[in-house]
């Protein structure tokens, strides 16, 4: 497979890649299909209705991994793409995707990545997502994510949504459906600087008894970017959900928190946290005596709360 | 070698100046372990800031090795080697032990096995804390023992440390006193230690009584005895109280 220096940074940076991975991937670059490798219990196929794949795993598939990054390096190319996974019972899965875009030319180039999990029954699933844009160009890098996530009983599911830089403009939708027993974690980080704008949304349904979410948030907004979090947790069963998003406002950035929690069965506990702020000024002058600078210190800082 | 000259601070305190300190003088020397003492409100914790440069004098100056220091900032006067442990030690959301101490020593690839011996110092388990976030899950002892660790991988010609039984158990601070002993023995530089404790005044080999913003007294132990039944010592001891 060929790929060029500009999309084997990109893959670096979103994938953490330097070559094809080990076990099931696929590579899409500006568009069009790059590497595709199915295994024995991880199928991947191509949609044939619409644009994107479709990620059968077999019951009881353990300890393997799918990688499907997307690369965007042409200027003005906009597309929407459908992944659909389809994770049978009892599985231990790592699924790596993320996005990045590099916009050198004057036309937008934009990326909408629909994800939709179907996570059958006792499975435990990790799911990294990252998102990256570079390039000086006038056109706008935008990611639009939409994540839709169904889970039966007693499955597990971790995210980890990471977008620290330049990207322009992100809208991003997260829904997840909790079954009985079933557990939801999720790290998402965000850093806007310039003039971006970030919307982040969150509905989680904790539909069965016993279920738990955990969703985190932090984020750090700098220059004159602005950011929007929603997080909205429905409580319709006897189940737990905690939401927190905690962000760090620099230079003239705009920052709106917006939770809500919703019980509709009496035994639902849901607590959301939320907390805007500047660094501390003892947090830098404590680095300061460390001999950072002040501009070391609040990179440290930055960098410490996104990590 | 510190050296402080007529130094005075004053704060705007309701529209009415007022002299935090007062035209002090001062000389640490060299690889001594030093005791500042005195009651609250005296001008200890001032000194110390404005020692390390968090605050800026009214008027005097600040001398270290012969480099007067009274306009740099905290950042240069830490690369010259002046150290600071805060009295409330600061917490970080998302940093961990390890990248504190990394900072602190300016070793940014610091082995963690040469992390954990700063941290094995001051009596905690290394393996527990390491990759601890410095966040509100640490306890004050905890992060006062981290805030110690940090100061001691800097290991500087001058470590200031402001109150260091502020807001620790008694049985937290037994321990500590054990780590003050062990650099009291290694001294690898001059130590102003501010305590109101008469473990750590014990150990000192000189202590300063700080009150209104001026040095009222100075000697060896030997002045312990006399500040403790003075009055004026009252306020020395009151963590007892």
């Amino acid at each position: 497979m060929n790929i060029d220096p500009i999309q084997l940074r990109i893959l670096q940076e979103v994938a953490g890649l330097h070559d094809t991975p080990d076990g099931a991937f696929n590579f899409r670059f500006d568009g069009k299909s790059a590497g595709r490798n199915s295994t024995e219990n991880i199928k991947i196929t191509s949609k044939t209705d619409k644009s994107g794949i479709d990620i059968h795993i077999a019951p009881g598939t353990k300890h393997e991994s799918v990688h499907i990054p997307v690369v965007l390096s042409e200027s003005g190319l906009k597309e929407a793409v459908y992944n659909d996974f389809f994770i049978g019972d009892d599985c231990d899965v790592t699924i790596v995707a993320g996005c990045g875009i590099s916009n050198c030319g004057g036309e937008d180039s934009q990326h909408d990545g629909i994800h939709t999990f179907h996570i059958g029954n006792r499975c435990k699933v990790r799911y990294y997502e990252k998102h990256y844009g570079e390039g000086d160009g006038m056109g706008k890098r935008i990611l639009n994510p939409v994540t839709e996530v169904f889970m039966a009983e007693d499955s597990y599911m971790e995210m980890e949504m990471a977008q620290i830089k330049g990207v322009d403009s992100t809208v991003r939708k997260s829904d997840a459906h909790l079954g009985q027993g079933s557990s939801l974690v999720v790290h998402e980080r965000l850093m806007t600087h310039g003039i971006q704008n970030a919307v982040s949304e969150y509905n989680v349904y904790l539909d069965g008894d016993g279920a738990s979410a955990n969703v985190v948030s932090r984020s750090v907004a700098r220059e004159e970017s602005e950011q929007t979090f929603i997080s909205r947790l429905y409580g319709n069963a006897q189940a737990h959900g905690h939401s927190e998003c905690d962000s760090i406002i620099m230079d003239d950035a705009r920052i709106s928190s917006i939770p809500e929690v919703v019980a509709n069965c009496p035994d639902a506990e849901l607590i959301h946290e939320a907390a805007i702020g500047k660094i501390a000024g003892e947090q830098i002058i404590k680095l300061m005596t460390f001999g950072l600078t002040q501009e070391e210190a609040e990179e440290q800082i930055v960098n410490g709360f996104l990590k | 070698m510190l050296r402080i000259e007529n130094l005075s601070f004053m704060v705007d305190e309701e529209g009415t100046d007022k002299e935090i300190i007062r035209d002090l003088s001062l000389t640490l020397e060299d690889n001594k372990f030093i005791a500042v003492t005195g009651p609250n409100g005296g001008g200890k914790s001032t000194l110390a800031r404005l020692i390390a440069g968090i605050e800026k004098p009214t008027s005097g100056k600040i001398w270290f090795n012969d480099t007067d220091i009274t306009d740099m900032s905290v950042t240069e006067r830490a690369k010259l080697g002046i150290s600071f442990a805060f009295q409330t030690p600061v917490r970080f959301k998302g940093l961990q032990v390890l990248d504190l101490i990394r900072l602190a020593s300016g070793k940014r690839n610091m082995p963690a096995a040469d992390a954990c011996l700063y941290l094995s110092e001051v009596g905690l388990c290394a393996r527990d804390y390491i990759n601890r976030e410095i966040n509100a899950s640490l306890s004050g002892g905890e992060l006062k023992r981290i805030e110690i660790a940090s100061v001691l991988a800097r290991s500087t010609p001058l470590t200031i440390f402001d109150e260091p039984e502020a807001g620790i158990d008694l049985w937290s601070f037994q321990n500590l006193i054990q780590v003050f002993g062990r650099m009291r023995e290694t001294i690898q530089g001059t130590i102003m230690i501010i305590s109101h404790q008469e473990r750590i005044l014990n150990i000192a080999d000189e202590i300063i009584v700080l009150a209104n913003g001026t040095v009222t007294r100075r000697g060896t132990k030997e002045i312990l005895p006399e500040l403790l039944k003075e009055g004026a010592a009252a306020a020395v001891c009151d963590r007892f109280e």
